[in-house]
């Protein structure tokens, strides 16, 4: 292939990939505090962008993401504190369906909402047919908005992390709940704050990526099922494994065109993720830890 | 007479912890052989890599004349180990009777067809199974408890439930992890009491225990682990004066805190 | 547990009604009814099946819709694709000269040569078997979440594999599936003629399969998967090889959603890949739930009405919503499924003020 092709690959593996390293760093965020793995993660997206589809068409663009990326964390928090907070040493199979059921629901009831078609918010600068120049290959302005504002995302998060007291506490909640919580630190709440933070990245991400890709309601399944490979792919509960687990993956399921007929690339993703089950469960980054599960 | 379990240089480390380390010992048929030691000194990590739910890193098992070292559990089972756990492990679910049915398991053969036809055969091998159970969970004393959920009764008789689900796998050797944990004063006598007639039996005793009055009650040898080794090895009355014996559990004068 | 008399009392009472309610179905010139509530039966195999899995076995499926439409598509594909243009192939002439193929009309005035559908459904059966054998091995090699994300890239892969390639009707699927001939007089098809044999050999297909899978339940088998379901280390402990049984169980519950998989496509004369959607295998898995996991004859019951009212539209566009909501529901409140008991136990044990303190309850 031509270099320009090539390119292009790159771009769209990229810009997939950063999405999908998103929604994994989403569902690592929530593993690592409580060892659930959030199947209702791609619906935080969905919620995002169809919310900020809605409110622009009231509300200058900004307001309108901004407003979107409150309802999703809403949303999220909601979902926390009526279907989660309240169990008591529930098993994981039980865990697993309810993010399920609760991913089932919520798109179900977004459907009634809003409606079965796809929808988009405008190009943030541009619109459809600008472009810019990046090598020998022409890209959307957007391109550039879904690497700078989910990349600084990333960096912001691990400032929080790294750097804040509530960033810390979440990180000793992460790695000793029992420890946490006898150094007075409240975990419910941290449990909470893990599923506001995720939701709010990943709807943020959502609208940024919806001029590109458009969302529907059932647009979160698939993002779920790609963000949990790029998480495992990268090792399960590493925040930077799970980033370069969705560029990985994006890649993958990019180039995948040029080999496969374009009908089988979702299952590229499928593919990979019974490859990392089947053959390393403890990702490429990972440790013999991510190959075991953690307890809820 | 050769030892029904022969133990040669059993080691095994878990990340930077030597669990165990150069392990040697054996146990004569129709002993009760008793290990005890200090917390962290092996005892667990030993019953495991014996039974099979541990791979030793060095060293090897020999079981009624074989090398077993590496078979899994569910095959040294089947050639005659039959173990208790510490943590009661029974069905939820199911009744007492129906939980020591399924240590009948190695002992009848129906399949999945059989059992879905309630072929003749699969019903008159299910008969004698239950007879068989019965038996034992009488010999127990727990006969009128038979259709109970095996999970609600009381602590002690759990145990029971889990011994008698261990005697009618009909094993060698039994390995009993800790059965004393948990009962009170008069449940302890009584376990030493049924520990004796199991023994009686013929049946050979292997048992990790912490509960020192039960240990020198019923005990024909004991082997005492200090760190994952073998401290000492003997009869009740010369282990409990020994003073290598006495040191480990106490610590050394020396190191007494003010 | 059950004791023989309980259980005969439940499949007598179940004979009853399937004959009462075909009676009153015909008297009352509703024999469409009768249509919805074969697919039903259909649908209850898989769940069957599941139920084992899952309740007794303890192992999610996330995936059995895949094995449902392995089922189908293979036969519907053996029994739609013409040989006839092929026959100077070694391996089509064998075929022809073991009476294994069968020539008929097609819908569009041509003739169609294809397998024969006894040998199609076996062999449908057979392969799905052989997938299932295969899966079990590295899938259960995992455990908890990694096992039901497993099975449930399974089934995607099998929906995209079934959607995408031509070979099996894209977005279509396979439709003209002739009809299945069980004994001379009745057969698995879909002409309203037969609606009322085709409901009973359906039905009757359940009631020997609960029966069976009853009996096994009662059975050393049984014992044994519930044995490794409630403690892995004691099933080793008394000698159960436990991957291998995992693996049998798996094989006979995909087996039964395969069989599930050649009966309706025969019945519907044709099949589609929203048989293998995840949505598909989501209701299986709500069923088995609502029922209470461990308990053939709630899951039975519950999937009978629920999928019955989705067949006539009862729940709109809805629908998912409906199967989703139940799966929660049960999952958050009441995860032994309604007509298991637990909810009446817990619900009386509220009101009661001896067994105040016992949480054994949640979980």
């Amino acid at each position: 292939m031509t270099f320009d092709i090539f390119l292009q690959f790159c771009v769209a593996g990229v810009t997939y990939g950063i999405i999908y390293g998103v929604v994994a760093i989403g569902f690592t965020i929530i593993y690592n505090t409580t060892g659930i793995i959030n199947f209702a993660q791609g619906e935080f997206l969905m919620i995002g962008g169809m919310t900020a589809v809605t409110l622009q068409r009231h509300l200058p663009l900004p307001a309108a993401i901004l407003g979107a990326v409150l309802v999703a964390m809403l949303a999220g928090a909601a979902i926390e504190m009526l279907f989660i907070r309240w169990l008591h040493r529930p098993s994981v199979l039980r865990m697993i369906i309810i993010t399920i059921g609760v991913s089932i629901v919520v798109r179900e009831i977004a459907l009634h909402v809003w409606d079965e078609k796809s929808h988009a918010l405008p190009h943030f600068t541009g619109d459809s047919v600008s472009s810019v120049a990046l090598g020998g290959a022409r890209i959307s302005p957007q391109v550039l908005w879904v690497i700078g504002v989910c990349g600084a995302m990333v960096v912001l998060l691990g400032v929080f992390f790294r750097a804040t007291p509530l960033g810390r506490q979440m990180r000793a909640c992460a790695s000793n709940r029992d420890a946490a919580r006898l150094c007075g630190i409240n975990t419910k709440n941290m449990v909470t704050l893990s599923f506001v933070l995720s939701a709010g990245m990943g709807a943020l991400a959502g609208c940024v990526v919806s001029p590109i890709t458009y969302v529907q309601y059932d647009c979160g399944t698939a993002l779920a099922i790609k963000g949990f490979t790029a998480a495992i792919l990268g090792g399960l509960g590493s925040m930077g494994g799970a980033a370069a687990g969705g560029l990985l993956l994006g890649l993958l399921e990019s180039f995948s065109v040029w080999m496969l007929p374009a009908a089988y690339k979702d299952a590229v993703a499928i593919a990979v993720m019974l490859g990392v089950l089947f053959l390393r469960p403890s990702g490429i980054f990972g440790s013999a830890e991510a190959a075991r599960l953690r307890e809820y | 007479m050769e030892p029904l379990l022969e133990v040669r240089d059993l080691g095994r480390r878990f990340g930077g912890l030597q669990a165990v380390a150069e392990l040697s010992f054996a146990v004569n048929p129709g002993v009760i052989k008793a290990v005890i030691g200090p917390n962290g000194a092996g005892k667990t990590t030993l019953f495991n890599l014996v039974s099979g739910y541990a791979l030793p890193d060095t060293g090897s098992v020999r079981f009624r004349g074989e090398e077993v070292r590496g078979l899994l559990a569910h095959e040294l089972a089947g050639r005659g180990m039959a173990r208790t756990f510490q943590q009661i492990q029974l069905v939820p679910g199911m009744s007492v009777l129906e939980n020591v049915l399924t240590g009948r398991h190695r002992h009848t053969r129906t399949g999945f067809l059989a059992g879905m036809l309630r072929l003749p055969g699969s019903l008159r091998e299910s008969r004698a199974a239950r007879e068989r159970c019965l038996e034992t969970l009488a010999f127990l004393g727990l006969a009128d408890l038979a259709d109970a959920e095996a999970v609600s009764l009381a602590y002690g008789q759990q145990r029971l439930v889990e011994l008698a689900r261990a005697l009618v796998c009909e094993p060698s050797l039994l390995l009993l992890d800790e059965p004393a944990a948990g009962l009170n004063m008069r449940e302890t006598e009584d376990l030493a009491g049924t520990i004796g007639r199991i023994n009686a039996t013929g049946l050979t005793v292997l048992l990790v225990e912490h509960d020192m009055g039960l240990v020198m009650n019923i005990s024909h040898e004991i082997l005492v682990l200090g760190a994952g080794r073998r401290v000492a090895e003997g009869e009740p009355r010369a282990i409990q004066r020994n003073p290598d014996v006495i040191r480990i559990y106490l610590g050394d004068e020396d190191a007494e805190s003010p | 547990m059950a004791v023989a008399g309980r259980g005969f009392g439940f499949t007598a009472g179940l004979a009853v009604a399937v004959v009462a309610i075909q009676i009153a179905a015909s008297a009352s010139h509703k024999v469409f009814y009768l249509t919805q509530l074969t697919m039903s039966a259909y649908a209850i195999l898989v769940v069957l099946g599941l139920a084992l899995l899952m309740g007794y076995a303890g192992q999610a499926s996330m995936g059995q819709a895949g094995f449902f439409a392995i089922g189908g598509y293979v036969a519907a594909f053996l029994t739609t694709f013409n040989l006839a243009p092929r026959r100077d192939l070694l391996f089509v002439a064998f075929l022809e000269r073991a009476h294994l193929l069968m020539t008929r009309p097609d819908g569009s005035g041509g003739s169609v040569t294809h397998v024969h559908p006894w040998a199609a459904a076996l062999f449908a059966l057979g392969f799905a078997a052989a997938v299932a054998w295969i899966v079990a091995g590295p899938v259960f090699r995992l455990r908890g979440h990694y096992l039901a994300m497993a099975t449930l890239g399974f089934g995607i892969i099998v929906h995209r594999l079934f959607l995408g390639s031509p070979y099996f009707g894209g977005a279509d699927g396979i439709s003209d599936v002739p009809e299945l001939v069980l004994l001379p007089g009745l057969a698995i098809t879909g002409r309203a003629a037969a609606r009322v044999s085709n409901y009973y050999a359906a039905w009757g297909l359940v009631l020997l399969t609960l029966w069976m899978l009853s009996n096994l339940i009662e059975s050393r088998v049984g014992r044994a998967l519930r044995a490794i379901h409630g403690s892995e280390n004691a099933a080793a402990a008394v000698g159960i090889p436990i991957a291998r049984f995992k693996t049998q169980v798996f094989v006979l519950a995909a087996a039964l959603a395969a069989l599930a998989g050649v009966l309706l496509t025969h019945f519907n004369s044709g099949i589609g890949p929203s048989e293998a959607s995840v949505m598909k295998s989501v209701r299986y898995v709500a069923i088995v739930a609502v029922g209470g996991m461990a308990n053939l004859r709630g899951a039975l019951v519950m999937g009978t009405v629920l999928t019955f009212l989705s067949l006539r539209g009862s729940f709109g566009s809805f629908d998912d919503l409906v199967f989703g909501g139940i799966l929660l529901a049960m999952m958050l409140f009441s995860p032994e499924g309604i007509v298991g008991g637990d909810l009446w136990r817990r619900l009386r044990s509220t009101f009661s003020l001896k067994n105040r303190g016992d949480d054994g309850t949640a979980a």
